[in-house]
């Protein structure tokens, strides 16, 4: 009984992740897993088992981390492996750093066919700073394509070992995993931590269940966790009950003995919103807490924002309540209500980066059956003005008119992975985005790292897009925020008849200022049909105008002829524009289509939809 | 592309059989008309339009329901057709009752009407006669194409009671006639005006349609001397309709063909407003003009001025208080319906008042005669479209919305606004 949930000794317990790139096929390698251990028959077996939400299984990807215990026997002796999993975007790296805290070892797992990729390096790195135990692995090596010798050699030079010290397996065919399940018993150091001392347990991802409320999952680091029992979450004081305590494997398994030293696993209080439950965050006891908690604790921080507004305005109260839901199964997303004068009553999101607020965009329209503009994404701005006053924009349309001293925008660190044949076209692309180049390195002989600093504003605009078809699709990406730097940064405006469109209106460098207006100008006097009257279309920095296109009066509405047998059918088609007039936003005298708005606003978010493939 | 007798004419003023039915409710066998729909019938002009579902051939643009010879089904010969009109003329008087209801005017359309015998048109016009009788005075028009006519046909209708005809003149340009699938010589309406003139018809007009692919601003300029010179007293200009499902649309679709331009349309508008104006011609509807008020078609305005009408034929539409309703579409299925002793309707539509009031002004406020200021209820609209010259001055002091010659180019736009 000795490897029963809160009575099971340290010493054979493993607790490990999986780094890998989001299609290197981590969840089949965790299927494979679950069915080599037994825990999960062949019947009851289905393709990425682990991964919950259908918008994960659809794209491939991971999005919340998950904890399995694993039953795994070596040399005769039952170990318990805990597989964390992670999740693997650049948005969720403070996640990222939460999961690898709770572990001893990471499984570097590598595409056989297409090497490393940036965030997986990003992560890796991340690991290695923790001094995890690192086992790389080689998946897919069943392809045709597949190159271990090569891909062995670049791992090995990364992480400092010899290129046979990488395992080689197959997720899908299950070669190789017996063997690595082996070699993390092997290698993995156990959990090491104070048996007797107050509780202390990392909080590594919370989630919201419409039937449980709050599932939070932690990994305890020392003393005990058990069910009714008063607990403390140190960074909010707030304390909850323990109604439930237990482990996931696959199924959740309730422990009536609770959780101890080293041990990974859920609990439940009973709390509705999982920002009382924070990733990060550490649990200890409420009748004898922990003098301090574990370090690294971090409030989410949205770096990317936009104007989520419905297409239809009756269901601002829908979207409102869709946000709440959302809110209580995500801790990083904020809003706030806005009013757009071209777009009506919505509201201000800020999310971790592009894919965050794709999969959110794209969570409120499944889930919650919404049809909604997002105006073009944008970071945060940090306004000075000549008589000292601050200001903190996070939409252009709240840009301070007047005396602007200086304009601050956050940076990022980008690494670029990309094979050597597309240096000069990433080169190319990210200096015409601001970019500075930091540094170069060659992983391997066909393959280099280049690293820049680059405004964040414009990798947000559409910079994953440029960067995929400028390489073919080889390049990948990661960035991490690294501060501020004043730029030289103008606001905008798009006007209509002399009137302000709130919803294009941009800050951008004041070298593109003139492209961008020209450009939205000209997009525009596409998408807007003719009205009565003339209708200039103006880009304007402040009271200066940058560009100009006219959308010229429209000469004739009136169909020739009107008999008998037309009266019903041409009363009929009155109707009908009647109907489509009702859907037209009016912006002054102008009547804008709701489609043009979409239309203008979308294909500056192209960069967001390519980000989530 | 060899036409006998008239095309129907896709933008000419014609259509008054779209080939398109819309949805309505159902029509029980006997035809009555729901309750209502007799009150104060005989008060307003009465009239009756015949649909001739007949062609020799199909015009490339033309989308209205007309059948050639090959596509007409047992039971729909055109030998058949006078008899089968004049069933329903019967059911007409019965459907309306005895009520005291001389007829006003009667227009026959198609198709091509004058691919009958002159002595078939006759023999309709007489059982319409018989029936209702007709009012002193009444205007009896035909369409007929330029080609199509000779001087004894015109004398045989004249002879039994038509007094006005229509020609469809489209262009007088050989290569606009050409897209327009015509097959009448640029010359030849001149000739038949004279004819119908010399058969002793008081009343001629002739369709122009404008903005056809390939037509020029002079080739249009040329088209209006021609059609002036002609000496009509009525002359209707129409924007050429690419409707879906034609040759036309279809050659167009293929890159064949530009499609029409509404900024030359425009421009083509103002070239014959001006035009016919200079030659004495007056707008009285957008896209007619008369030489003097006796010219006006009555027919069209008993449709424009909310009158009563009973349509014959195979998709024909009728009007009579309120109640539109339009027959079943094909030639044999609507012979079939008479045959057997039942109502040609295949649906109808009962107004409210609100689409009486939207049909009222999208109909009246196209007439130079105008809308009563004193019945719009939208002041700021109005006041915008007096200010942004679409309703002209004059009339609006005397409280009358006329529209301007911008206005009528924007007519569609400034309705959708009013209502």
């Amino acid at each position: 009984m000795r490897i029963q949930p809160g009575q099971t000794d340290p010493a054979v317990i493993r607790n490990f992740c999986i780094i890998a790139h989001i299609d290197h096929g981590k969840s089949t390698l965790a299927d494979r897993m679950l069915q080599i251990t037994g825990v999960v028959d062949d019947r009851s077996m289905r393709a990425q088992y682990l991964d919950r939400m259908d918008i994960e299984r659809e794209r491939g990807i991971t999005i919340k981390s998950q904890a399995v215990r694993l039953p795994w026997q070596v040399n005769g002796t039952e170990h318990v492996l805990n597989m964390i999993d992670t999740p693997g975007h650049v948005d969720f790296t403070y996640e990222v750093s939460r999961s690898l805290q709770a572990c001893e070892g990471a499984i570097l797992l590598v595409d056989a066919a297409q090497g490393i990729e940036a965030q997986t390096l990003a992560n890796l790195y991340l690991a290695m700073n923790n001094d995890m135990t690192i086992i790389p692995v080689l998946n897919k090596i069943d392809l045709p394509a597949a190159q271990p010798e090569k891909y062995a050699a670049e791992i090995a030079h990364l992480i400092g070992c010899e290129p046979e010290e990488v395992l080689k397996v197959s997720g899908k065919t299950g070669v190789g995993v017996r063997e690595l399940l082996d070699h993390v018993v092997e290698k993995v150091p156990a959990p090491v931590g104070e048996a007797t001392a107050p509780a202390r347990a990392l909080i590594f991802d919370s989630v919201y269940d419409t039937y449980r409320g709050v599932v939070t999952y932690v990994r305890v680091m020392d003393g005990h966790l058990g069910k009714r029992e008063r607990i403390l979450m140190m960074s909010s004081g707030a304390t909850h009950e323990t109604l439930e305590i237990g482990v996931i494997s696959p199924e959740p398994k309730i422990a009536d003995k609770g959780l101890g030293v080293g041990e990974v696993g859920y609990l439940i209080t009973g709390v509705k919103d999982v920002r009382q439950s924070r990733v990060g965050d550490t649990v200890t006891s409420g009748a004898r807490p922990a003098a301090d908690p574990l370090s690294g604790y971090e409030h989410p921080k949205p770096m990317v924002f936009s104007g989520l507004y419905p297409i239809d305005g009756d269901d601002y109260p829908e979207l409102r309540e869709a946000l709440d839901k959302l809110q209580l199964n995500d801790a990083a997303l904020v809003y706030e209500p806005e009013t757009s004068a071209a777009l009506g009553f919505g509201f201000r999101c800020g999310f971790l980066g592009l894919l965050h607020m794709e999969i959110v965009r794209e969570r409120l329209e499944r889930e919650f059956n919404l049809s909604l503009i997002s105006t073009a994404p944008n970071v945060i701005y940090q306004v000075i003005m000549e008589d000292g006053k601050e200001f903190t924009v996070t939409n252009p349309s709240e840009f301070p008119t007047g005396k602007v001293d200086r304009v601050f925008e956050p940076m990022v660190k980008a690494t670029v992975l990309v094979p050597s044949e597309f240096i000069g076209a990433i080169m190319e692309l990210c200096q015409n985005r601001r970019g500075n180049l930091q540094g170069m390195d060659y992983l391997s002989e066909d393959r280099v790292e280049i690293r820049y600093t680059m405004p964040l504003g414009e990798i947000i605009f559409d910079f994953f897009d440029q960067l995929k078809s400028r390489t073919r699709g080889y390049a990948s990406l990661d960035y991490e925020p690294s501060g501020e730097q004043e730029s030289e940064l103008v606001k905008v405006d798009i006007l209509l008849q002399g009137e302000a469109v709130d919803a294009f209106s941009a800050i951008v460098h004041k070298d593109k200022a003139y492209s961008y207006g020209v450009e939205m100008a000209k997009k525009l006097r596409e998408l807007i049909p003719r009205q009565q009257f003339e209708v200039p279309i103006q880009a304007a920095i402040g009271a200066r105008v940058i560009a100009r296109e006219n959308i010229r009066a429209i000469r004739k509405d009136v169909l020739a002829k009107c008999y008998g047998g037309d009266i019903s059918r041409k009363r009929k088609l009155l109707e009908k524009q009647k109907e489509g007039k009702k859907r037209m936003k009016m912006v002054g005298r102008v009547e804008v289509p709701q489609e043009a708005f979409v239309a203008a606003l979308s294909t500056e978010s192209s960069s967001a939809d390519k980000a989530k493939k | 592309m060899i036409s006998r007798t008239g095309h129907r004419v896709r933008g000419g003023r014609l259509g008054h059989v779209p080939s398109t039915l819309p949805d309505g409710d159902p029509v029980p066998p006997s035809g009555d008309l729901p309750e209502g729909a007799l009150d104060g019938l005989g008060e307003r002009p009465f009239g009756f339009y015949v649909h001739v579902p007949f062609c020799v051939t199909r015009c490339g643009y033309c989308d209205f329901n007309t059948y050639t010879a090959s596509e007409l089904g047992p039971g729909a010969s055109r030998e058949d057709y006078a008899h089968t009109a004049i069933r329903e003329v019967r059911r007409a008087r019965a459907n309306l009752g005895d009520v005291d209801l001389p007829v006003e005017t009667v227009f026959f359309g198609g198709g091509t009407p004058t691919l009958l015998p002159a002595a078939d048109l006759v023999r309709i016009l007489a059982a319409i006669g018989e029936e209702f009788g007709l009012a002193p005075g009444a205007e009896v028009s035909t369409e007929a194409n330029p080609e199509s006519v000779d001087p004894a046909y015109l004398e045989e209708l004249r002879g039994g009671g038509f007094n006005r005809v229509s020609f469809g003149m489209q262009s007088a340009r050989e290569h606009v006639l050409r897209v327009l699938e015509r097959a009448h010589t640029p010359g030849r309406p001149a000739h038949a005006v004279a004819e119908a003139r010399a058969a002793g018809f008081e009343h001629v007009n002739l369709d122009l349609i404008y903005s056809t692919p390939g037509e020029s601003d002079d080739d249009w300029r040329a088209s209006l001397s021609a059609a002036i010179e002609a000496g009509p007293d009525h002359v209707s200009a129409y924007s050429l309709i690419v409707e879906d499902g034609t040759r036309l649309a279809a050659r167009i679709r293929r890159g064949e063909l530009p499609m029409p331009d509404d900024d030359v349309a425009a421009d083509r508008y103002l070239i014959a407003d001006a035009m016919l104006a200079e030659a004495g011609f007056e707008w009285y509807e957008v896209s007619n003009w008369a030489t003097s008020e006796a010219a006006r078609c009555r027919h069209n305005l008993l449709y424009w001025t909310g009158g009563d009408w009973w349509g014959v034929g195979p998709g024909a539409h009728s009007h009579v208080g309120g109640t539109r309703w339009w027959n079943v579409k094909h030639p044999a299925a609507y012979a079939q319906r008479l045959t057997a002793g039942v109502s040609p309707a295949h649906a109808r539509e009962v107004l409210t008042p609100g689409d009486r009031a939207v049909e009222r002004l999208m109909l009246e406020l196209r007439l130079s005669a105008g809308f009563p200021l004193g019945e719009l209820d939208r002041p700021r609209v109005v006041a915008r479209a007096l200010a942004d010259g679409l309703l002209e001055v004059e009339p609006f002091k005397t409280g009358r919305a006329v529209l301007t010659l911008r206005g009528r180019l924007l007519a569609d736009a400034l309705v959708r606004d009013l209502t």
